[in-house]
């Protein structure tokens, strides 16, 4: 996934589309929105961006999961299988990025990619509802992608790269 | 330049403002868990050291702790999951790179091994109910002729388990305070030391105390030598490292961790006990007494202000 920040205004309209698409319960979110100002005034610059799990290709959430709850498909996709999770917190320990959190149920859920639209053909709700198009979903393997041409043509950034996580959702700069 | 960094549209329960997934259940199992471990590490290792019948606390009278610590772990950690009915699913698969599933295979074997070990003894322990219980006396017999075999397999377990209560914090990355390398063998020189202090308290005879007093202040001044480490190795780390290590010093867990670990928990009892070394009349209690507390402030500390420390992007 690659998100503008440019682009993005911080409509939280992804968020929303997120936990309606999702069913997520009411008080939690699978994405959000953050507002990072930089400077001090007059010489200030904002960000905004649209996080959620980054499906890290080094996933510690995987690898610290005790019962294989937590798990990547091949196609690099980071999923929780809920009848599996003991909802024991080691994948929100291990979570750089804090994209997990305990359902009300008891088990672990988190952003999924929307992999129920994608086997459909169709993009994730966030990226598909984006007002002003800045998210865009695709095939990172695929040198032709739309996604692999914007990280070749455009400055871009991951989240918390340092934490050695590898993740696979890219801001442009 | 200054940076500011908002979260906006996110109050995630016990995640935002800061992590609290982990409460207090953890702490008791890391403190029992290393209690536990350095109770049965003492026992085989006297035992395989032919010291059984100088060493009768240490074999035998304090053991019982063990298994009654390790069941109040367990019911901790059973407390603390949020899918509970599926907790079953932890034996179903055995996962390396999860210290968690290490520490639920070691348990599934060190509990009832540390129940065996003490029915091994329970015609000395509990001569009366055992008059009553008569029909156990064969399977007792089983289990005093394979002491041996038991004290083997406790002497390794005990120490995985025991440094197992450190991995399992220092193997997260995403929490700087917790992911150091010493975490792991500091945790299980902690869990010996706070099972000798506890040997110490239940031990009548002088001698015994004399050896085990010995010994924990060995492990004590190794501890605060590891300790000195890990400050030292939060300063020569990454700026999420330095940042987490603030909340020890000079932070709000200041006075829990130099006040209670360090100087009530480690200096003191250090000081006390070579005193009745030297020859001084100390009350062995004191010590023993606050080298458990310390240990049981210690995982609170390790366990709540490492949740606050995240990396900063």
């Amino acid at each position: 996934m690659v998100i503008d920040t440019k682009k993005c205004v911080g409509c939280s309209d992804c968020v929303v589309a997120c936990q309606t698409e999702n069913n997520v319960p009411i008080g939690y979110c699978r994405d959000w929105i953050t507002e990072t100002v930089n400077g001090t005034y007059p010489n200030v610059t904002l960000e905004l961006k649209s996080e959620r799990c980054n499906h890290c290709e080094n996933a510690p959430c995987v690898r610290s999961c005790p019962t294989g709850a937590s798990h990547q498909l091949d196609n690099g996709i980071v999923l929780v299988e809920h009848d599996d999770c003991i909802g024991c917190g080691a994948c929100i320990q291990s979570c750089p990025y804090d994209a997990r959190f305990q359902h009300p149920d008891g088990y672990v859920d988190k952003c999924t990619f929307c992999y129920h639209r994608l086997e459909k053909g169709q993009l994730p709700a966030c990226v598909s509802v984006c007002p002003t198009h800045c998210m865009y979903f695709g095939d990172l393997d695929n040198p032709n992608s739309e996604v692999s041409l914007l990280l070749k043509n455009r400055n871009w950034k991951t989240l918390a790269p340092e934490a050695g996580t590898k993740p696979n959702v890219y801001y442009l700069t | 330049m200054k940076e500011e960094l908002f979260i906006s549209g996110r109050h995630l329960e016990n995640i935002d403002p800061h992590l609290a997934v982990w409460h207090w259940p953890i702490a008791v199992y890391l403190f029992v868990g290393g209690l536990a471990a350095g109770l049965l590490f003492f026992a085989a290792l006297f035992y395989l050291l032919k010291k059984e019948d100088q060493m009768p606390a240490t074999t035998r009278i304090a053991t019982i702790i063990a298994p009654i610590a390790l069941i109040i772990g367990l019911l901790a950690l059973f407390y603390d999951l949020t899918h509970k009915l599926y907790f079953w699913k932890l034996y179903t698969t055995i996962r390396l790179e999860s210290p968690m599933s290490w520490g639920a295979w070691v348990l599934m074997l060190i509990v009832p091994l540390s129940m065996a070990w003490v029915f091994s003894y329970f015609n000395e322990l509990f001569p009366a109910l055992n008059k009553k219980l008569s029909f156990l006396n064969g399977l007792q017999q089983w289990f005093i002729k394979n002491r041996k075999y038991m004290a083997m397999l406790l002497l390794p377990l005990s120490i995985i388990l025991g440094v197992y209560t450190g991995i399992l914090l220092s193997a997260f990355n995403a929490r700087p305070l917790w992911n150091n390398a010493i975490l792991g063998p500091l945790f299980l020189i902690s869990g010996l030391s706070t099972g000798a202090a506890s040997i110490i308290l239940v031990s009548k005879s002088h001698f015994e105390k004399n050896i085990i007093g010995k010994i924990d202040l060995g492990l004590i001044i190794l501890e605060l030598a590891l300790i000195t480490h890990m400050i030292m190795g939060y300063y020569a780390g990454t700026e999420a490292h330095i940042e987490a290590v603030q909340y020890l010093v000079g932070g709000e867990f200041t006075l829990m961790f130099f006040g209670f670990v360090v100087l009530l928990g480690l200096i003191v009892p250090a000081l006390m006990e070579s005193l009745e070394l030297m020859g001084f009349k100390v009350p062995t209690a004191v010590p023993a007494v606050l080298v458990i507390i310390g240990g049981l402030v210690f995982r609170f500390v390790m366990v709540e202000a490492g949740q606050l420390t995240q990396y900063l992007y």
